[in-house]
């Protein structure tokens, strides 16, 4: 266990290092992908429990249009703006989790319900192009440096914000490791039928980790929309957005505590050394080898994926399980 | 009687047919090799994109081009069905919808790469019929009664033939069709080609009404998923009629609103008669 200790203080170390070695440009790709890591974590934590949700576009959207619509048109800080679209979120994830996990809406036609809500929020914001530009997007009003706008032009301040919302995610997910409501998700995952015979509120289970996961999805959002100023309702939400972040999420493993990030790591890095190896002449072409590696994944590595992992999961956390409650003091 | 109202329902009838086709394919696939092609919209941009190159590029006459694209389309059907439906048949219907995911990031961006991202219309002009001083698309007259033709053609086809026959009993019952003598293998790759072949057909209507780019697949890719779900997945008759549902919603709200809010509203919609009926308008 020490060993594994020892590991998270030198990541922590190299990450805190990190900013001061690598050039600006580095250090805006390790800013985006800590930012998806964080979504991706934050997906998992329901994908886990094989509630896959094809939506998190849609909080990703509301997370990053609310303050910065707020800020930009009634000079509302993001200190309020961003609490106001985790609440929005959460009342979207209600609104449609809730009647789902009633009426035992699962598997493939959950999947298709919550993609439906993803084209909401994405033709929404096209909708509404009067205030959000439609899908030419928008750019917030800026201010230069400042705490109140939470904008900074050094890179250096969204790289701390990026690392700690990181981290916070992490330690969400290792905290609802610890928790009792584990075992019960773990037992409706299994069989729903099952768990609720044996007295568990798959319901109310199934929607305190959902309202968890859209609330940090927001954030993510709002910090992406903070950190890039300009935004398009194609690359924050809709169909395409939640199928990255399902994509990235289960290629790096959902099962354990870094596996989503993993993904963001490897599907980013590939994405920008793809655009970077075939420069603005092939757009798509990094798309393209994206899409194959996608599809080989699935099909030569069932095991990585969410049904076959099942099988292998449980010896997996009753291996991780004293690891998870010796370490909540470092993170 | 408003007149434009009336107008907005007449185009939302016509909208529908080429839906329905559309939803036909997606529900043959799934009644049959019970996998849902999220990809199947892309298809359908991968034969737009064909009969815009041999019509517009190449100056095949029409009629051969869309021939040509229908069987293309068809074959990329079985393709798609060897290459990425067949080792998947066993896994979790989640990884088959993954797997048909990641086929749809491969088709949009290898046709930015081949194509770019630029809108390319075939360039037909067809007229705008006035009837009773209310206008209506030509073009959406010919997809209604071709889509309502290959509706009945595809009845026809699994009613009266031999194999029409076995896809059908495949979809009633998988593990006893084997016993009977039918070549399950067989069956789903005529099934992915008679699916790709709507498609293609799909593809044929479209090109005439809409520009042609890569991500085109996504402007109604999801409305036929909800569709099909509305519908019952599977179920031909109810994908039918909620085509036609669907379409009503989208004419009607686009009349008093526009068009991204009548989609919002469909989707909304959708979302609630799915808590109101989980597996379907009408399912059993």
């Amino acid at each position: 266990m020490s060993t594994s200790r020892a590991l998270w203080l030198v990541g922590i170390a190299i990450l805190i290092a990190l900013p001061t070695v690598i050039p600006t440009y580095f250090l805006h790709l390790v800013i985006q992908i800590l930012i998806w890591a964080f979504i991706y974590t934050a997906w998992a934590l329901m994908g886990r429990f094989g509630f896959v949700s094809f939506g998190h576009g849609a909080f990703v959207g509301v997370g990053a249009y609310v303050p910065a619509l707020l800020w930009t048109y009634w000079d509302v800080t993001p200190w309020l703006g961003i609490p106001l679209a985790v609440v929005a979120s959460v009342l979207l994830a209600v609104i449609v989790g809730y009647p789902c996990f009633r009426r035992r809406v699962v598997g493939h036609y959950f999947a298709l319900v919550t993609l439906a809500l993803s084209q909401v929020v994405l033709l929404s914001l096209v909708a509404a192009r009067e205030i959000t530009g439609g899908s030419l997007g928008f750019t917030q009003k800026t201010v230069g440096h400042s705490w109140y706008a939470l904008q900074f032009p050094d890179k250096i301040y969204f790289y701390v914000i990026a690392v700690m919302l990181w981290l916070a995610g992490l330690w969400i997910w290792r905290w609802i490791d610890r928790g009792i409501g584990r075992e019960a998700l773990e037992a409706i995952s299994e069989d729903e039928d099952a768990a609720a015979a044996v007295g568990i509120d798959v319901t109310r289970e199934k929607m305190r980790v959902t309202v968890i996961s859209a609330a940090l999805t927001a954030v993510g959002g709002a910090i992406y929309g903070q950190y890039f100023m300009y935004l398009n309702p194609e690359t924050v939400s809709g169909i395409a957005v939640s199928l990255q972040i399902v994509f990235a999420a289960i290629a790096g493993g959902v099962y354990s505590l870094l596996g989503p990030s993993v993904g963001a790591l490897l599907t980013l890095s590939l994405t920008e050394g793809l655009r970077v190896w075939f420069g603005t002449n092939f757009i798509g072409a990094a798309n393209t080898i994206y899409g194959i590696l996608l599809v080989l994944c699935i099909i030569f590595m069932p095991q990585g994926i969410v049904g076959t992992l099942q099988r292998i999961r449980p010896q997996r956390w009753s291996q991780a399980k004293p690891v998870a409650a010796k370490e909540s003091v470092t993170t | 009687v408003d007149i434009y109202l009336l107008e907005a329902i007449i185009n939302g009838i016509l909208l529908g047919g080429v839906l329905a086709l559309l939803a036909l394919g997606l529900n043959l696939i799934f009644g049959v090799v019970d996998v849902v092609w999220i990809a199947y919209a892309d298809i359908v941009m991968c034969g737009m994109y064909a009969i815009y190159f041999l019509y517009a590029e190449y100056g095949v006459p029409l009629p051969l081009a869309c021939l040509i694209a229908i069987v293309g389309v068809a074959g990329l059907g079985v393709l798609v069905h060897l290459l990425i439906i067949e080792p998947v048949l066993d896994s979790p219907p989640l990884n088959q919808l993954l797997a048909t995911g990641g086929l749809l990031f491969f088709l949009q961006s290898f046709a930015t790469l081949l194509f770019g991202t630029e809108f390319r219309n075939i360039g037909v002009r067809l007229p705008v019929l006035e009837f009773a001083s209310m206008y209506v698309s030509f073009a959406r007259l010919i997809a209604f009664v071709v889509g309502l033709i290959g509706a009945v053609a595809l009845y026809v086809f699994l009613k009266r033939t031999y194999v029409g026959t076995a896809i059908r009993a495949i979809a009633q019952d998988r593990e006893i069709v084997g016993l009977m003598g039918i070549d399950q293998r067989r069956v789903y790759l005529v099934v992915s080609a008679v699916g790709g072949a709507l498609a293609g057909l799909a593809a044929c209507l479209l090109a005439l009404q809409y520009d042609v780019h890569p991500f085109i697949g996504n402007t109604f890719g999801p409305v036929i998923f909800m569709i099909c779900v509305l519908g019952g997945l599977g179920n031909m008759i109810g994908g039918f009629v909620a085509s036609f549902v669907i379409s009503q919603i989208i004419a009607i709200g686009g009349y008093y609103s526009n068009t991204e809010l009548a989609y919002v509203f469909a989707f909304a919609l959708f979302i609630v008669l799915m808590f109101i009926r989980p597996r379907g308008l009408f399912a059993p």
